[in-house]
This record gives structure tokens, C-alpha cells and sequence, in this order.
């Protein structure tokens, strides 16, 4: 429970987890508030922000409330971004754990993949999987996912590789533990730190992946999302920049609120560190 | 010479990267819907079966697929591409055309990055938790949650639409034909927005990782040891952090080049420059996928080779790689 | 040793730690003073601020830690009051400092030469090829073969003898009025020691340069000091010239030390049993590393051929420096590591040909202590569970398992309660307890201690030696005991084998070896033995 208390005593963890609780939050009440089909007709197009109550944030290109978008766009981004870095971690992990533990050719051949992962550019690779796949919300989650693997990956094993080899490993081993024991019971509780405060960096990353996608008009056109109203917005962009500023500004808040919170995860799971 | 042999052995290294990301893609499309001849099918406005059946014959798409395979990797090897129907003339001369930008902006953007992250992570680390890190810190973290295209969208707003300073997207001024140095000067104000929005997302990443790294050596056992010399702080700093400071940060540029590239896709397209990454998109949207993988071909050489330069600067870097061989 | 004006004098020096540490002082109130030309020893246990006053002196401590009163008086002015850039002056020119880790206190990425040439491009207004001729006349004094080659070398290519040498011709190349040492032997191997030891006494009388010589051993003291500070918990307890402290200790503290001191002769020989629970034969373990189709591979033997016997119920020593393949052949051992030849027969069974799998199962016959108490615990497993883990694997009921659990705390002198404590509550000793108790939850026939008390303060070291030999009679254990420290070796084992290279170069009865030596390379372990001595003599009054 100091971890919890050292959290608490950063303000920028502090502020971050205010910041992420509020985008929960609009996630949340977007139904609630906006009853109606974000993307739906809603009024007159390209009303500015604040000069019409009804819609507080304006109206985009084709008339649509700009607010219900960036609402029902928190769920989005928080979905695929939560969503996608679970499958990272999770693959990451498998990969990282058995390489790392296991070392010799069985390191090698999952490496050689991992580096053909990071070799390719991962932008590239989710245009090439969304080419293929399709873009529905299931294919982008899970391309987004596919992409971000190797570096979880590479952590994984760098915590495996310098744990497997502690005494407290070895003595497991003479006490005549199986390996799954000692992967799960002894190495995995201790290696899992580091990787659970590089899930945010995944998970930045994510939200930032999908919403350029969604900007290129190649994510699910059928669902508000913040990158699909700053891509409409750029037809009017010399005049109405707001239509593209506004859902910006909403990615940004919400990565910036995953980063800093991962920071204060970090500083208060290792306090040795703090500070870097 | 041993620096270069190891490198070198590095590079050879790569070579089963370079396969397996090949097989890997080029079975991936298989899985496409449609294929080239679809494409051009579409293209041409339709046509009958015994058209496409001739074409597919013709682009030896008629036979199994692990013959394709075989057949593609064997015309790689003589560095053939293949031929892009969506533009009318060889792969390799299409990427060819579109490679310049690409690594003009590159090199910019990791020129500006490294520099001013070198610049900032030093100066952050000096001042731990004073108010010179306090800002450059906090900039940094607003700087790495920016979405490269819309900071990209701003500045057009602010940069060309409202002050009119900078022009707002492509690589050269089309209609005045430029030469020798006019011709340089309008390129690169071309590329001053292109390469701050590809550039901001790495200089936040690169000025953490230095300012860490700072901190970390400024506590190893050395760092006292040159105070107990009597050194002045800066001395300490040039002489005894920077040098051991800059590993990390050199490593994530190699690690890091297949990210940028793929920034690139989303900053060509924002400012309309006719390079590798627009292309990319492009036969996405037009179903070319004989270009896509040729840009997946060169790209990841294109990674391999700035691996290549990392592996040579770090081992320059540092006399310990060397020795272990 | 007539004290003449004293170099440095410190008078009622404070240092305050940061809050949220055990103690609000690092040091309170210590007053001593150093004359030119003699060597001042402080000793004490880890903990004792002995490292703090050196850093102090220098004025290079941590940002929290801050000096809170009393004077560092050097050449007539007060250090402590001194401003940044006077201090600049003072380091490196009038004090010099030589540090522990010569491996990580010098920088990896920049030639020897080049480290000691800032030295002088610092302080001195010298031309570069004056800089260069010093720095290998340097490099000559402090007896590193092939200076020209050294000083190109980067530190990584130096062995680590050879790397606190050039440490040394750094700290003393502007011929500095102070040289402070803080524990500079310590990271090294005992027949490397004996020369630095040597070499640092050698210097010092030639260049008549005070020392302040940091340490926690009292064999160093006995062979290099003229007089000694003992500290405890930041206070000095006991002062005095190295004959009276060492022959006629005042303090209890001081006493307490002394006598953990392992005395360097084996205790009378127990009877040992004719039959052999533990048999090697020729056990060799290569290892080959790098190398690309067999281009550039380096092949090293870490054990060759080698054959020892363990009688039911003895100890059998172990005992060589760092890369002698003492803790490779522990490993093969316990099977950690399998080795490429040779029989390892226990109870009639070939350890060394069972498959993996038949070694899990078996693995309770022979059991295995670790070196680094804090690291051979996992962190995030209770006490009780550490000890029960074993039993469990092998079939036990937790419940069970963590009830018998409780029985072996006691029976390594620990609380029972402390069961439900995690590792880090523990102090060192505290946790290898709990390490031993581990091991003996499978009630092993064999147990194998791999430098079990290396990682120890003296007294703690005594007091885990004496469960040992406890445990010993009272279970019938068989114990391999892995040692560098000849003392300890003597201490415990009833049987001791010598090796170098991957080789045993000598063994037999621990009196036999101890007491009439064959082999050359025994005789040179033997005779580097700081404060040898005085260890012997220390024996016999210990007897």
C-alpha cells in the first residue's frame, strides 16, 4: 500500500488520473447525454463553437453535433486502445516469456520475428492488415494490437533473461520446481512491473495509431471517432480549423492522462527511480 | 575493421529478417480480396473472363501459390519488383521516383529530433526537478500525446493560412520551374512543417530517454570519480556523462526508424509530399499490391540500413562491443 | 611512528542522513587526526559511516546527505567551509581517492592513459608529451607490465588487479598530501590483494603520503595499518596504534570483532567415515560462447577432470579465487548446470547421467545454499512459504508444509512468527538463515553451500558458521562448502581440495593442507592471507 500512497503524492499521477477518470467518464455518459446517433443529422452545418447552446462545440461539415462525436469518440478510442493493448501484452508476454526463459534457438526463432515486427514499419503493417482484413471496429483493434507486440516483447524477455539466472530462480529449480512453476510462481510476479507500466506507452500508442488510421478515412467509418471528424475537418480546415482542432485536443488530453498516469505507476511501483 | 566486421555480421544477420518479412506479407495478401488483375479489371471498366484468365496467365497468377512465392522471391533477387498496373510502369521505378522526399524528411526529422532531445534531456537532467525540467519535461509529455497530423493540421492553420509564412503542403512550388540553389531553398521550406510535425514525437521520446540516462550515469561510480579528480561540472558532463549518456538513445534511433517511417505515411499525406509513405497509402486505397510490397520491401531495407549506420556509431561509441565479439 | 603535525584533522564532524533512514546521522561527532607518512585504518561493519566520512571528507556526498557540524581541517583551512571551486583545487591534487569497484570507478569508454592524463590536464599547465611521459612513468611505479599498452587499454581489457593499479597511479599521480582508500581490495582476489596491499605500503613510504585506509577486515589492518579507528553506528568506539587495538582490544565492540576473525588453522580433525555418500570422477564442464560456424568461438574450460570424495557426514571444502570453477562445479553439482563428462555418484546413483526430469524428482537428496542473501529469495513470497515451497513441490500439504516450516525457523534460530514476514524485513544473516532453513525442508543427505557467508559482516559470518556446524552434528548432514575465504575454509571443513583453473591442484585433511601445503599456488593462497600473521597468532590464543 506505499505504492498507492507514492502515487498519491505526485501531482502530475494525480492530475493524469483525474484527467483519465473525466474521459471515462464522457465514455460513459455519452449515451446518456446524447441519446441520439452521434453521427446522425443533428442541424445546420458548421455552426461555430459557442454561438449555438444546443450544440456547445458546433456542428461539423454535414451538420452533426460535434460534442455527441467527441463523447461517443472517447468510447471508441478507450476501447480499441484498451483492447488492442491487451493483445500486445499479452502476446508480448507469451513471446518475451518464453524466449527469454527458455534462451538457445527457441529465443532465436522468436526474436527473428520480433525483428522482422520492428523492421517492418508497424503504420505500414496496420495498413497493410487493414488492406487485407477490412476496417470494421474488430479488425482495427486487433491490427492496432498485432502492431504493438514487439516491444512488450523485448522487455518481457529482458526481465526473463536477467531473472531466470537470479538465485532465487535457481533455488526454485533445486527445490525440483517444474519450469511452468517457475515461470509463472517465481519470474512472472517479479517481471511484471515493468511491463504492466510500459502498458500505458501501449496504450498511447494505440490510441494514437487507431486515430491516425481513422484520419486516413481507413477505421470504421461507421462509428464517431475523434481521427474521422479531425479527417472531415480538413476539407474545411482553412476557415472552420475547429472542426479539426477540437477532437484533437481530446486525443491529446487522453494520451497525455495514459502517460501520466504510467509515469506515476512507475515512479510509485519503483521508488529507487523516481524522478527519471 | 573489427567495427565493420561487426556490423557487417549484423547485417547478414538481417538477411532472414528480410525473408521472413517478405514470406510473411507476401502470403498475408494472399488473403486480400481481389487481386492485381481485379484491380486492373476494375480499372479498365470491367471485362469478360477470358480476359482476366489471359491476364492472370500473363502475370503468372495462374500457378500455386508457393510457385508465386518461389517466383517473387527469385525476381527480388534480381531486385525486380514487379509491374504496378494502378500506374502504368515498373514497381522499382515507381518507388524510386518517390524516394527522395522520403528520405530527405527522415534525415531532417531525426536530425531535429536527436539534437534538440540531446539538447533538452541535458539540460532537464542538470536541473532535475528545478524549473528548467519541470517545463522541458512537461513539454515533453504534451509533445508526445500530440497526433503528429493534426499538430500537422495546426500549423498549416497557423504557418500558411493565417501568416502566410510557410507554404501549406507538396515538395516543390509547381508552374515556376527553380534551379541550383532557389531550387534548394523552396524544397526546404517545403519541408520546415513536414519535418517539426514528423520530428516533435520523437524529440519528446528522445529528450526523456536522455534525460534518464543523464541521471543514471551522473550516479554511477566513474561520475564521483572524476569529481574526486577535481573536475568542474561541465568537464564531468562533456567528458565522463555525455558520451555514456548517448548509448541508450542511439539504440532507440535503430530500434525506432521503423516507427518513423511509418510517421511518414500520416505526415506525407497531411502535407500532400509525393514520397514513399503517401505512396503507401495510395495503393492501399487503389488495391495495388504489387507496389504495397515492393514499399514493404524497401522499407525495411531502408530500416536495416539505418540499423546498419546505428550498429557503426554505437560500436564507434563504445570500445566494449568490440571486444566481445 | 612519532605523529608529527597531523595532515587532516577532523574535529566533531557531523553528517546528517536524509529523514526516513534508520538513523538521523551518518556520523556524530567524530574527531581524528592523520600524520604525514603513516597509514590510518578505519574499520567497522557495514553501516558504520566509515564510507560516509571518506566521502565527506572529499566533500562528495550524496545531495541528501549534508555535513551538520564540525570541521575538515586540511593545509590550515576548514574543507568545510571551502567554496565549490576551492574544493576543485583540494581534489584529486591534495587529496587523492581510490574507490572499491575498479571495474565501475573507472569510465568504460575512455583509455587508462586518458583517464590518468586528465589528472594532470586539470591541474597542471603541462605540455602533452609531459602529460604522456608522466602518465607512463606512472604507470611503470605502479608495476603494470607494459605500460605503453596499458595506457592505450580501455578499463574492460585490464584484469582487476591490474585496473586498481592504474586507480592507483591515478589517485597518486599529482602526489597528493591525502590518500583516501575506501576499501580498495575488497572486489579483488586474495593473492591480488596481498600486491595492492603491498603496493599501496611501498608508495606510501616512498612518496611519505598520509593514507586513510578504509576497511571492514581485520587481516588488512594487521598487515598494513599504524594505527586504527574502530567505528559503530557513526561513533568512533576505540582508537589507538595498530599493535594496541589488535593485541589489547578496550572495546567490546572491538573485542567481538576481533574474534570473529576466522583464525587461520583447522580445529582438531573429527573422525571421518569410510564410506563415501558423495563421489566425482573426472566432472569437466566446458564452456563455448560467440562464434559464428565455429569462426571466432572462444572455448573455456571452467572444469577439467575432476575427481573428489565426500565421506558421509564430513565437510569437504572448496576453495579458490574468482574464476577457479569452484562455483561452476558446485552447479554441476546440484545439476544447475550439466556437466559434459565424468560421474557424479550419490548413494550408488549417477547423478550427473540422470535426465532432467529424474533430477527434479530426486532433487531432495541434494540441496543448495546461495551466496547473496538478498537475491536468493523471491521478494514476494512470505518467509514460511520460501521454506515450505519445496515440500510442497514434492507432494506435501501446504498446511503441513507451513507447519513444519515453522519448526525449521527454529531450529536456524529464527522466530517462529516470522513466518508471515517478507524477505526484505530481514537482515542479511536473518535471510540466509531462511535460505538454510529452505534447503534442509527437504531433509537432503547432501547439501552444497555455495560461499554462504561471503556476503556477510564478520560477526554475522561467525554466528551462520557456527548454525552450520551445529546443524551438522545434529542432522548428519554431508556439506560441500564453496569458499574464496581460507579462513572460513579452515574454520569448518574437515576435508579441503584447492582449485585453479578448473583443476584441483591440491587436497586432503583441512589440517594437511593448511599446515603443510604442496602445491606452489597453496602455498602463495596461504601466504597472501592479509594479516597472516597475526591470524595464526590470533589461533593460537583463540585455542
Amino acid at each position: 500500500m506505499d505504492a498507492v500512497r507514492r502515487y498519491f503524492r505526485s501531482p502530475a499521477a494525480v492530475a493524469g488520473l483525474v484527467l483519465l477518470i473525466i474521459v471515462i467518464g464522457m465514455a460513459v455518459s455519452a449515451g446518456w447525454l446524447y441519446p441520439r446517433d452521434p453521427l446522425a443529422l443533428a442541424g445546420r452545418p458548421l455552426i461555430w463553437p459557442f454561438s449555438n447552446p444546443r450544440f456547445l462545440l458546433g456542428t461539423d461539415n454535414s451538420g452533426r453535433d460535434i460534442a455527441a462525436q467527441i463523447f461517443y469518440g472517447a468510447r471508441i478510442s478507450l476501447l480499441i486502445g484498451g483492447v488492442a493493448t491487451v493483445i500486445a501484452i499479452l502476446i508480448g508476454v507469451l513471446v518475451g516469456a518464453f524466449s527469454g526463459y527458455y534462451g538457445g534457438w527457441v529465443d532465436t526463432v522468436l526474436m527473428r520475428i520480433t525483428e522482422a515486427f520492428q523492421t517492418l514499419p508497424n503504420f505500414v503493417l496496420l495498413l497493410v492488415l487493414v488492406a487485407v482484413f477490412g476496417s470494421t471496429l474488430t479488425t482495427v483493434t486487433i491490427a492496432v494490437g498485432v502492431v504493438s507486440w514487439p516491444a512488450p516483447a523485448r522487455l518481457t524477455r529482458a526481465e526473463f533473461m536477467s531473472l531466470r539466472n537470479r538465485e532465487f530462480v535457481q533455488a526454485g529449480r533445486t527445490l525440483g520446481m517444474k519450469d511452468i512453476q517457475l515461470m509463472l510462481g517465481e519470474i512472472l510476479p517479479n517481471a511484471l512491473p515493468p511491463v504492466i507500466v510500459y502498458a500505458s506507452v501501449v496504450m498511447a500508442v494505440a490510441i494514437l495509431l487507431e486515430s491516425a488510421l481513422a484520419f486516413l478515412r481507413l477505421s470504421d467509418p461507421n462509428v464517431a471517432s475523434w481521427g474521422n471528424l479531425i479527417g472531415l475537418g480538413r476539407d474545411v480546415l482553412r476557415v472552420q480549423w475547429y472542426v479539426s482542432a477540437i477532437p484533437g485536443i481530446a486525443i491529446l488530453v487522453t494520451v497525455l492522462a495514459v502517460s501520466l498516469v504510467g509515469q506515476g505507476l512507475n515512479d510509485a511501483l519503483n521508488p529507487r527511480l523516481k524522478g527519471r | 575493421m573489427r567495427i565493420l566486421g561487426l556490423a557487417g555480421r549484423r547485417l547478414a544477420a538481417s538477411i532472414p529478417t528480410l525473408i521472413l518479412i517478405l514470406i510473411g506479407m507476401f502470403l498475408l495478401l494472399q488473403f486480400a480480396p481481389g487481386d492485381t488483375v481485379d484491380a486492373m479489371m476494375a480499372q479498365m471498366g470491367g471485362g469478360d473472363a477470358a480476359t482476366a484468365k489471359d491476364l492472370r496467365k500473363f502475370y503468372g497468377l495462374d500457378v500455386s501459390i508457393p510457385a508465386q512465392l518461389g517466383n517473387y522471391l527469385w525476381r527480388l533477387v534480381r531486385l525486380d519488383l514487379g509491374f504496378s498496373s494502378i500506374y502504368g510502369k515498373p514497381v522499382a521505378s515507381v518507388i524510386i521516383e518517390r524516394l527522395p522526399p522520403t528520405i530527405l524528411l527522415m534525415t531532417a526529422s531525426l536530425s531535429f529530433a536527436f539534437f534538440f532531445g540531446l539538447l533538452f534531456g541535458v539540460i532537464a537532467a542538470r536541473g532535475v526537478n528545478r524549473w528548467p525540467d519541470t517545463l522541458i519535461s512537461t513539454l515533453g509529455l504534451v509533445f508526445y500525446a500530440t497526433p503528429s497530423f493534426w499538430f500537422g493540421l495546426m500549423a498549416i492553420v497557423v504557418f500558411s493560412v493565417y501568416l502566410q509564412w510557410l507554404p501549406p503542403g507538396g515538395f516543390e512550388d509547381i508552374g515556376t520551374v527553380q534551379t541550383g540553389i532557389w531550387r534548394v531553398l523552396g524544397i526546404a521550406s517545403h519541408l520546415v512543417l513536414p519535418t517539426l510535425t514528423l520530428g516533435l514525437i520523437f524529440l519528446a521520446i528522445y529528450l526523456r530517454i536522455m534525460r534518464a540516462s543523464m541521471l543514471e550515469v551522473l550516479n554511477l561510480d566513474y561520475v564521483r570519480t572524476a569529481r574526486a579528480k577535481g573536475l568542474d561540472e561541465t568537464r564531468v558532463v562533456t567528458r565522463h556523462v555525455l558520451r555514456n549518456a548517448l548509448l541508450p538513445m542511439v539504440t532507440l534511433i535503430g530500434l525506432q526508424a521503423g516507427t518513423m517511417l511509418g510517421g511518414s505515411v500520416v505526415v506525407e499525406s497531411v502535407f500532400s509530399l509525393p514520397g514513399l509513405g503517401r505512396l503507401a497509402y495510395e495503393s492501399v486505397v487503389q488495391r495495388d499490391l504489387n507496389t504495397l510490397l515492393g514499399i514493404v520491401f524497401v522499407s525495411a531495407l531502408l530500416v536495416i540500413t539505418v540499423n546498419f549506420v546505428v550498429d557503426l556509431i554505437y560500436a564507434r561509441l563504445d570500445p566494449r562491443i568490440t571486444a566481445g565479439g | 611512528m612519532s605523529a608529527t603535525e597531523p595532515i587532516l584533522s577532523l574535529d566533531r564532524l557531523s553528517v546528517r542522513l536524509p529523514r526516513g533512514a534508520d538513523r538521523t546521522h551518518a556520523l556524530s561527532e567524530v574527531s581524528l587526526q592523520i600524520a604525514a607518512n603513516e597509514i590510518l585504518c578505519v574499520v567497522g561493519e557495514s553501516g558504520s559511516g566509515k564510507s560516509v566520512m571518506a566521502n565527506a571528507v572529499m566533500r562528495l556526498l550524496p545531495n541528501e546527505v549534508t555535513i551538520d557540524g564540525g570541521r575538515v581541517m586540511f593545509e590550515s583551512r576548514d574543507l568545510c567551509a571551502a567554496s565549490a571551486a576551492e574544493m576543485r583545487k583540494v581534489r584529486g591534487a591534495r587529496i587523492a581517492m581510490i574507490f572499491q569497484e575498479p571495474m565501475t570507478a573507472l569510465n568504460p569508454l575512455r583509455t587508462i592513459g586518458d583517464q590518468i592524463a586528465e589528472m594532470f590536464s586539470t591541474h597542471t599547465e603541462l605540455s602533452k608529451a609531459e602529460i604522456g611521459a608522466r602518465m607512463l612513468a606512472l604507470l611503470a611505479d605502479v608495476r603494470i607490465p607494459d605500460p605503453k599498452v596499458a595506457a592505450k587499454a580501455y578499463p574492460h581489457e585490464l584484469s582487476g588487479g591490474q585496473r586498481q593499479r592504474a586507480m592507483i597511479a591515478m589517485a597518486l599521480a599529482l602526489d597528493p598530501k591525502l590518500l583516501i582508500a575506501d576499501e580498495p581490495t575488497t572486489a579483488l582476489d586474495v593473492t591480488t590483494q596481498a600486491q595492492i596491499l603491498k603496493l599501496i605500503r611501498d608508495l606510501q613510504q616512498r612518496r611519505r603520503t598520509a593514507v586513510m585506509f578504509i576497511t571492514h577486515d581485520f587481516g588488512v589492518v594487521a598487515e598494513i595499518a599504524d594505527r586504527v579507528v574502530v567505528m559503530q553506528h557513526g561513533v568512533i568506539v576505540e582508537h589507538g596504534t595498530a599493535a594496541a587495538v589488535l593485541n589489547h582490544p578496550q572495546h567490546a565492540y572491538t573485542r567481538q570483532l576481533i574474534a570473529a576473525v576466522p583464525p587461520l588453522k583447522a580445529p582438531p580433525p573429527r573422525p571421518l567415515s569410510a564410506e563415501n555418500i558423495l563421489t566425482m570422477s573426472g566432472v569437466s564442464k566446458t564452456y563455448r560462447t560467440g562464434g559464428f560456424l565455429g569462426r571466432g568461438a572462444r572455448v573455456t574450460p571452467a572444469v577439467r577432470n575432476v575427481s573428489l570424495n565426500l565421506p558421509r557426514g564430513a565437510t569437504l571444502g572448496i576453495v579458490g579465487e574468482s574464476g577457479s570453477g569452484k562455483s561452476t562445479l558446485a552447479r554441476c553439482i546440484v545439476r544447475l548446470i550439466d556437466p559434459d563428462a565424468g560421474s557424479i555418484l550419490l548413494d550408488g546413483q549417477d547423478w550427473a547421467k540422470l535426465s532432467r526430469e529424474q533430477v527434479r524428482r530426486e532433487t531432495r537428496h541434494i540441496q543448495m545454499v546461495f551466496q547473496d542473501p538478498f537475491a536468493s529469495l523471491n521478494p514476494r513470497r512470505k518467509a514460511a512459504e520460501l521454506v515450505a515451497q519445496g515440500p510442497i513441490v514434492h507432494g506435501t500439504p501446504r498446511a503441513k508444509a507451513i507447519a513444519d516450516a515453522r519448526e525449521l525457523f527454529a531450529l536456524v534460530g529464527l522466530d517462529p512468527s516470522a513466518g508471515d514476514r517478507f524477505p526484505h524485513e530481514f537482515s542479511g544473516g536473518q535471510r540466509q538463515r531462511i535460505g538454510l532453513a529452505r534447503a534442509l525442508a527437504l531433509k537432503p543427505d547432501v547439501l552444497v553451500a555455495d560461499e554462504p557467508v561471503s556476503a556477510l559482516d564478520v560477526s554475522v559470518q561467525a554466528q551462520v558458521l557456527k548454525l552450520l556446524a551445529e546443524l551438522r552434528a545434529r542432522l548428519g548432514l554431508s556439506i560441500i562448502f564453496i569458499t574464496h575465504d581460507l579462513r572460513v575454509a579452515a574454520q569448518i571443513c574437515d576435508l579441503v581440495a584447492v582449485m585453479k583453473d578448473g583443476e584441483v591442484v591440491e587436497h586432503g585433511l583441512a589440517g594437511q593442507v593448511f599446515g603443510d601445503p604442496q602445491h606452489p599456488y597453496t602455498r602463495a593462497l596461504l601466504d597472501s592471507i592479509p594479516g597472516g600473521a597475526f591470524a595464526r597468532e590470533h589461533a593460537i590464543e583463540a585455542v
